[in-house]
């Protein structure tokens, strides 16, 4: 100790008063580095964040300064606002049947994948290519073309002889084209499965059919257990995602939610009470209380995994 | 593939034996069938798409689900020209954009992934951890104070908004792509460069980034697919017709013609997608494993 102490003396005598000018030298680079991304999360991220919270408090049109109302947008929104609840209603049932329907398939090719299966690249890669065009424009107007009243899935019933409904424009099918849609996206969830599967140990399986366990037991039993992490991480992000949906519905609806509001996601109510009625104030307020969803389905996520989800240690 | 190769080592008795090999058979020839139909009804609506766009505009909708082959580029033209302003426009801007966001996005990130994955400086897990954060925030939350922000700049109606930030490294997927990549470099390599007496931004330069190339082009080929497709940015900031991207101009498309002209619409469909289309035949591979190594959405 003596020692040490007795070199480090010397030494901070030398630079005595460049204490500040050493630490610059340490910390300088790794600040220089992140200052883009500090400007970024200052100004586009937390700055925006805190102004928000702030707009969801007033009443704010872009073109006066912002009138504060205190919890009137907040109140509006539960008390007295029948699209809001709409939205709600929609987005909740999207998320509840486009989640596990598009992690269901995803898990089901993956594990039929998984078998050293011949022709898995190319398997692989046709599952994944609508999942990669999926969010585009294009697609949707593709959607709205095989669901309208003349449209392809009406031409190949007709072959039945059955005369299908405007599938679009019919409020009791219209939002669940677009959970098709999303269910035809599970090209990216399954990768994430594939390489979970990956990582299961091969000699677990080999030691389980030894003892004649079936493949069904196997699955129960092995498989699934071991692949709940991915599940989960699956799970959230897939969540997520369907919360914040956007284009498919503007393109399918005509940026209305039409036909009676049964396609009108959160984000698109929010979009229209922003950019078409200028509603910024209420605007921001819905914003934060999507967060809010958020946030709250994670932390719920996090708490009730260790439930559920296996981890090796 | 690499994961077959412990199965075909493995031979337990009951392989062994003819019965359970051929309901092994089986099994193999039923899971095959299985996918071939769903490959077929996964690609089905995109095969349709494409033969569509080929068809005389009244042959449409009479050919059923089976549409017939035919080579008639005419819905191109007609769709190319079908508004006021032309698609080259569209695709020029659409380009534009694209190709600054790949570049923003390459420096800027890289940069804040080299300085959290190497660098020392104070609160840096704590920075990392907002930088986290950020990754679950719906853009809502952030979007009409952005908006004041960029109008108060003068920058509606220009291609700012949707670039700058690019260059401010707001995309924090792949700060944290680079960052778990950057990691896993020897770090014996910038040590004994720094015992050469090379800085913080020779190591970047010289080291980091040349051994990157595998992850900087998975970054810059999904900047490139997402900025293409993104509809919300420009559906917000870009009003003039003339600073239309391909995804506005297409939706232009379906609000004013496309009830009449469908030959038009599925045409300018199809080549909007040919460009994420081509990217994913180069690039397969780096895409599933982008996805497989950090679970991005797409």
């Amino acid at each position: 100790m003596t020692v040490h102490a007795a070199e480090a003396a010397p030494q901070d005598a030398a630079s005595g008063t460049s204490k500040w000018s050493r630490a610059w030298q340490n910390h300088a680079p790794g600040y220089l580095f992140l200052l883009p991304w500090f400007i970024g999360f200052f100004g586009l991220t937390l700055g925006p964040i805190i102004s928000s919270f702030y707009l969801s408090f007033t009443d704010f049109d872009l073109l006066t300064s912002p009138d504060w109302v205190g919890l009137a947008n907040y109140q509006r929104m539960f008390t007295n606002d029948r699209s809001f609840a709409q939205s709600m209603q929609v987005t909740f049932t999207f998320v509840l049947f486009s989640v596990p329907l598009k992690l269901a398939f995803a898990l089901a090719i993956a594990i039929l994948l998984n078998r050293g299966m011949k022709g898995l690249p190319l398997y692989r890669a046709m599952f994944y290519l609508p999942s990669l065009l999926g969010a585009s424009v294009a697609i949707a107007i593709l959607w709205r073309q095989i669901f309208a009243g003349d449209g392809l899935v009406n031409q190949f019933l007709a072959n039945f002889g059955i005369i299908g409904p405007s599938w679009i424009s019919n409020p009791k099918f219209s939002l669940w084209t677009l959970i098709i849609l999303s269910v035809w996206q599970f090209g990216s969830p399954m990768i994430i499965f594939l390489a979970g599967l990956r990582q299961i140990p091969q000699d677990m399986y080999e030691a389980a059919s030894l003892d004649g366990a079936s493949k069904w037991r196997q699955f129960w039993k092995i498989t699934l257990p071991l692949l709940t992490p991915v599940v989960f991480f699956n799970a959230i992000i897939q969540t997520i995602e369907a919360f914040k949906s956007f284009t498919p519905a503007f393109i399918i609806s005509n940026g209305t939610g039409s036909p009676i509001n049964s396609t009108l996601f959160y984000t698109l109510y929010l979009y229209n009470e922003a950019f078409s009625y200028f509603r910024m104030g209420y605007a921001s307020a819905l914003a934060w209380f999507l967060l809010l969803l958020i946030a709250c389905f994670t932390a719920f996520s996090f708490l009730t995994s260790k439930y559920w989800v296996h981890y090796d240690d | 593939m690499t994961i077959d190769a412990p199965k075909l080592t493995v031979v337990t008795g009951a392989e062994n034996d003819p019965a359970a090999r051929l309901r092994k058979r089986i099994f193999s020839v039923l899971a095959h069938m299985v996918l071939i139909a769903a490959s077929i009804l996964m690609l089905y609506p995109l095969l349709w798409l494409l033969a569509a766009s080929f068809k005389p505009e009244n042959e449409i909708f009479m050919s059923g689900i089976w549409p017939s082959l035919s080579w008639d580029i005419e819905s191109y033209f007609r769709g190319w020209n079908a508004m006021r302003v032309s698609f080259s426009v569209f695709f020029m801007n659409s380009f534009v954009i694209a190709f600054l966001c790949v570049v923003g996005n390459l420096i800027a990130c890289s940069m804040a992934a080299y300085a959290f994955a190497r660098l020392q400086f104070k609160g840096r897990n704590v920075w990392f951890a907002l930088m986290l954060m950020t990754l679950m925030l719906p853009g809502q939350v952030t979007l009409i104070p952005q908006y004041v922000l960029f109008r108060d700049l003068g920058w509606v109606n220009t291609i700012l908004p949707l670039v700058v930030p690019k260059f401010l490294a707001v995309d924090a997927f792949f700060v944290f792509l680079m960052v778990q990549f950057f990691r896993g470099i020897p770090r014996e390599l910038d040590e004994a460069a720094m015992m050469d007496g090379a800085g913080a931004w020779r190591i970047y330069w010289k080291i980091m980034l040349p051994l990157s190339v595998p992850v900087l082009v998975t970054a810059a080929i999904f900047t490139f697919i997402w900025t293409w497709d993104d509809f919300f940015g420009p559906l917000i900031y870009l009003n003039r017709m003339q600073d239309y991207t391909v995804m506005l101009g297409l939706r232009t498309f379906v609000d004013s013609t496309g009830e009449s002209d469908f030959g038009g619409l599925f045409a300018m469909s199809v080549l909007s997608i040919v460009p994420i289309f081509v990217f994913f035949l180069l690039f397969q591979r780096l895409l599933i494993e982008g996805i497989a190594t950090t679970g991005m959405k797409r």
